[in-house]
């Protein structure tokens, strides 16, 4: 009865609507299911990567970025840059004609230049700067936690179209940081613009950038709107209009992208990439995400501060087993704390082989012939790297069962998880970390240094005389080349010494429609649309 | 009648305390510390902690803690977004319009379908009819809100493709709120077809949170049709020679539907929780999303401010159920 009477109410409402609306849909408008709101508009104050793609990625540009698809550094704004011998100063040439957006309360009088360089710069980094502080509660926390001004001396304007930094030390992964989502360049022009007319806060709420997108509108938790920016530097988009349409369930996304609502959708569930494969309206793009997913050993306590106990469990894990159980497919086997896809990974390393009898034997010689019983802390929550902490933990548990180790699994709530692993109280633990500039350092510092032993990001406490000289000299070093021989120096001790059994990088899924051209994923996870076409 | 009214609406007043009580308590009851739940900042130095601390007024008793939080209250202040860092007040008025008109077509679907089918249901009793609304309501009641409006989307948005998928209109539209109620905003703007989107995106939505109070309003319209069909004065109005139609319309509907009427009071509170799952899944921006996110995000102010406004209003519905009820029924005004 009841279905009935909905299927009437159906059939009426439908003659009265007519036709739906899609057919009506304009040709180049392509439209992204995001996954959430935005926390604001200007990167400067953000880091989830839920803003960076609706702020710093289509409305603003920095002085160098990521080539699209890759983690290499390219200019930008900067059309070229210098650095010293002495690694204490880096020049930048600025790029001439970049022309900033404009809205109803502001149309640009003139260029970008040297100005916004230094406006942008010292709005973070100045505490008594005027816009410091003008959107009540907001703080750089990225900029603090890069430790930028630890790293930069001052920055200096030295004509229109040339600024220098100068750097307290040599910092080789500064040019990395300067591409980087919370150093995009705002409009100096638009601020002092805004400050005039009493209404400072503006600039952050009606983005102004340089980048290829113009902001139009913004509706919380609904859509936000974007147009093609006709005289952006790199080339007009292809598209006319960018719409984000704000989908937090994933099931709704893959729905909407299937009924053609939208052309691009971001974090597909991983039940649902078998069906997408099949699915021909769409193409499934994958890359291996910068990311790893660890077990660490906290060497600082017993049984793990014997090396041949760390090397058997190592050899007790079957990770080929848990790339099929966990990731299904969606991963490949970790050797080192960095993926593939970063510059200076060492190929030469050999995994430990999944080797029993030899574990045994590693075992028996540390004394631990009997056997011993370990706590393994799992992951609470899903992560990037890691898709199902539980499960991983009772493969792991079931393999390191076969040479005498009991694991008992336990787990807290994340946030008292993360709290406790900096304390330094788990035996052993599950964690993994997502990188977000594309530089080594960005790894082996904050995982595996000794500094970060004392912050609690070092969660197996293993500080290694030989590897921190090495990562210390790789982040003073200048040259590429030079670098990575020192990083893939510092893996091959990581794989002897064995703070860890590195267990998987994760794979990245973005499903798009067929008619979309030219969509690139990208390492850091962003969704750049500078460069895609739509077909019909 | 007005001794009626005062008495019932002094009764909101604990209620209310109740609820303020509990939202107050909430910041000191989640794991982890109040000043960094509040502001949202870790690792803070002394000095900052020392003065957020005293900003929050965490450093004082806890009683006057909450007179404080109290006097906030009444004066509108529910604080602000750690996230946005806009007031509560403000996020919530501005979204709770898309809430409103989603819960109004919920409930006027569950009243024009439930009601007759609850009638006819009752008037058939162990009729065929009678068991399929019974079984099919039942089906309806018990169903997962969660599932069953992704059913709703796979079959009707992605098999059929008779109806969007998701959000409130056409991306197409790019309409000013003027009333934040989209049918009447989308008429309003004169654009043609903006209506017709506005209503296309309504119909999964209004049935997935329907689906639950309309089940419930036909179970209980029987149970209560069928008590009264065997009071005596219904067989006397028969039996006098009224016409079938006008003892069922005018005698026995009529006090059947007092029960009824508390029932849908208390359907109020079923929307309100069934929307922020349907507003998830379909996108909608109002209230139920906007707390979701709150949760995900940690953003307690949001999530203090959003329950104490969403039970407030649950309790104020109620007590104008009760005294519309007291209108109807003049034994209640009289006896309470």
């Amino acid at each position: 009865m009841k279905r009935q009477a909905i299927q009437v109410l159906f059939t009426s409402l439908l003659a009265i609507l007519g036709t739906s609306a899609d057919e009506a849909l304009a040709a180049k408008t392509l439209v992204f299911c995001s996954e959430g709101s935005p926390e604001g508009f200007n990167p400067q104050f953000f880091s989830t990567g839920t803003t960076n793609d609706a702020s710093s990625v289509p409305i603003y540009n920095r002085l160098v970025e990521f080539a699209s698809g890759t983690t290499n550094v390219v200019p930008a704004l900067a059309e070229s840059w210098q650095e010293s011998a002495d690694g204490l100063s880096y020049t930048f040439k600025l790029r001439k004609g970049v022309k900033f957006h404009s809205n109803v309360k502001f149309t640009p009088t003139r260029d970008f230049n040297a100005d916004d360089v230094l406006f942008s710069y010292y709005r973070m980094a100045d505490p008594g700067h005027p816009f410091h502080k003008v959107t009540p509660g907001q703080t750089f926390a990225y900029f603090e936690d890069m430790g930028m001004d630890k790293i930069v001396d001052k920055l200096e304007k030295v004509d229109d179209y040339t600024v220098r930094f100068k750097l307290k030390h040599p910092e080789a992964p500064f040019i990395a940081n300067l591409g980087m989502d919370f150093a995009s360049i705002l409009s100096a022009e638009y601020a002092d613009k805004m400050k005039s007319t009493g209404t400072p806060e503006v600039i952050d709420r009606e983005p102004i950038g340089t980048g290829a997108f113009q902001f139009a509108s913004y509706q919380k938790d609904a859509i936000i709107r974007y147009k093609a920016f006709d005289a952006y530097w790199n080339g007009r988009p292809k598209i006319d209009n960018l719409v984000y349409a704000i989908t937090p369930d994933a099931a709704v996304r893959y729905a909407k992208l299937k009924a053609g609502e939208c052309h691009v959708m971001a974090f597909p569930k991983p039940a649902d990439i078998a069906l997408m494969k099949t699915d021909p309206a769409i193409t499934l793009l994958s890359q291996e995400g910068l990311n790893v997913g660890y077990i660490a050993f906290n060497v600082e306590k017993k049984p793990f501060d014997d090396k041949r106990v760390r090397q058997a469990l190592n050899m007790a894990v079957d990770k080929e087993n848990i790339l099929k159980a966990v990731y299904q497919g969606a991963g490949q086997a970790a050797l080192n704390p960095i993926p593939p896809t970063l510059w200076s990974y060492n190929k030469k390393i050999k995994d430990y082989p999944y080797d029993l009898a030899k574990a045994k034997d590693l075992m028996a010689k540390a004394g631990y012939k009997d056997g011993i019983e370990v706590d393994l802390w799992y992951l609470p929550v899903t992560r990037p790297y890691n898709p199902d902490g539980k499960r991983m933990a009772e493969l792991i548990q079931a393999d390191w069962a076969k040479i005498g180790v009991k694991a008992k699994l336990v787990t807290f709530e994340w946030g008292e998880y993360r709290k406790r692993s900096k304390g330094g109280e788990q035996q052993s633990m599950m964690f993994g970390w997502s990188g977000d500039n594309g530089d080594p350092d960005n790894f082996f510092i904050p995982l595996l240094g000794c500094e970060a032993v004392k912050g609690g990001g070092n969660v197996s406490r293993w500080c290694n005389k030989a590897f921190e000289d090495l990562v210390q000299k790789a982040k003073t070093a200048t040259k590429q080349a030079e670098r990575a021989k020192y990083y893939e120096k510092a893996q091959e001790i990581v794989k002897e010494e064995a703070p860890w059994v590195p267990i998987a990088h994760s794979v990245r899924f973005t499903p798009v429609r067929k008619e979309v051209i030219g969509f690139k994923m990208d390492p850091t996870a962003h969704h750049y649309f500078s460069k895609v076409d739509l077909s019909k | 009648m007005l001794g009626f009214f005062l008495r019932r609406a002094g009764l909101v007043v604990p209620t209310f305390l109740g609820i303020t009580l509990l939202v107050f308590s909430l910041i000191h009851l989640i794991p982890g510390n109040a000043v960094e739940a509040l502001s949202g900042e870790r690792g803070m130095d002394p000095a900052r902690y020392a003065r957020l601390m005293n900003e929050f007024g965490l450093d004082q008793p806890l009683y006057q803690q909450y007179l404080q939080y109290l006097w906030k209250i009444m004066q509108g202040d529910l604080g602000r977004s750690i996230i946005t860092h806009e007031p509560v007040l403000g996020e919530f008025l501005s979204l709770f319009p898309a809430t409103l008109e989603l819960s109004c077509c919920a409930m006027l679907l569950a009243l024009i379908l439930g009601l007759p089918a609850g009638v006819l249901a009752a008037l058939k009793r162990n009729t065929l009819l009678d068991y399929s609304v019974m079984g099919v309501s039942l089906t309806g009641y018990s169903m997962p809100i969660f599932w069953w409006a992704l059913l709703l989307i796979l079959l009707f948005s992605v098999t059929l493709g008779w109806t969007p998928v998701s959000g409130r209109i056409d991306i197409l539209f790019d309409l000013p709120p003027i009333t934040g109620l989209m049918l009447i905003d989308s008429l309003l703007s004169g654009e043609s077809g903006a209506f017709k989107s506005a209503l296309s995106h309504l119909i999964l939505p209004t049935i997935a949170l329907g689906t639950i109070p309309l089940a419930v309003i036909a179970r209980m319209t029987r149970s209560a049709m069928l008590e009264v069909l065997r009071e005596d004065y219904v067989r006397t109005a028969r039996a006098k020679g009224l016409s079938r139609l006008r003892v069922i319309g005018i005698h026995a509907l009529r006090n059947a539907l007092i029960p009824v009427i508390t029932v849908i009071g208390l359907q109020v509170g079923t929307l309100l929780a069934g929307a922020i799952l349907t507003e998830t899944i379909f996108s909608w921006p109002g209230v139920g999303k906007w707390l979701v996110e709150a949760i995900h995000r940690r953003d307690y102010p949001v999530v203090q401010g959003g329950i104490l406004l969403t039970a407030s209003i649950v309790i104020l519905v109620n007590l104008g159920v009760d005294i519309l009820y007291g209108i109807i029924n003049p034994r209640i005004r009289r006896s309470s």
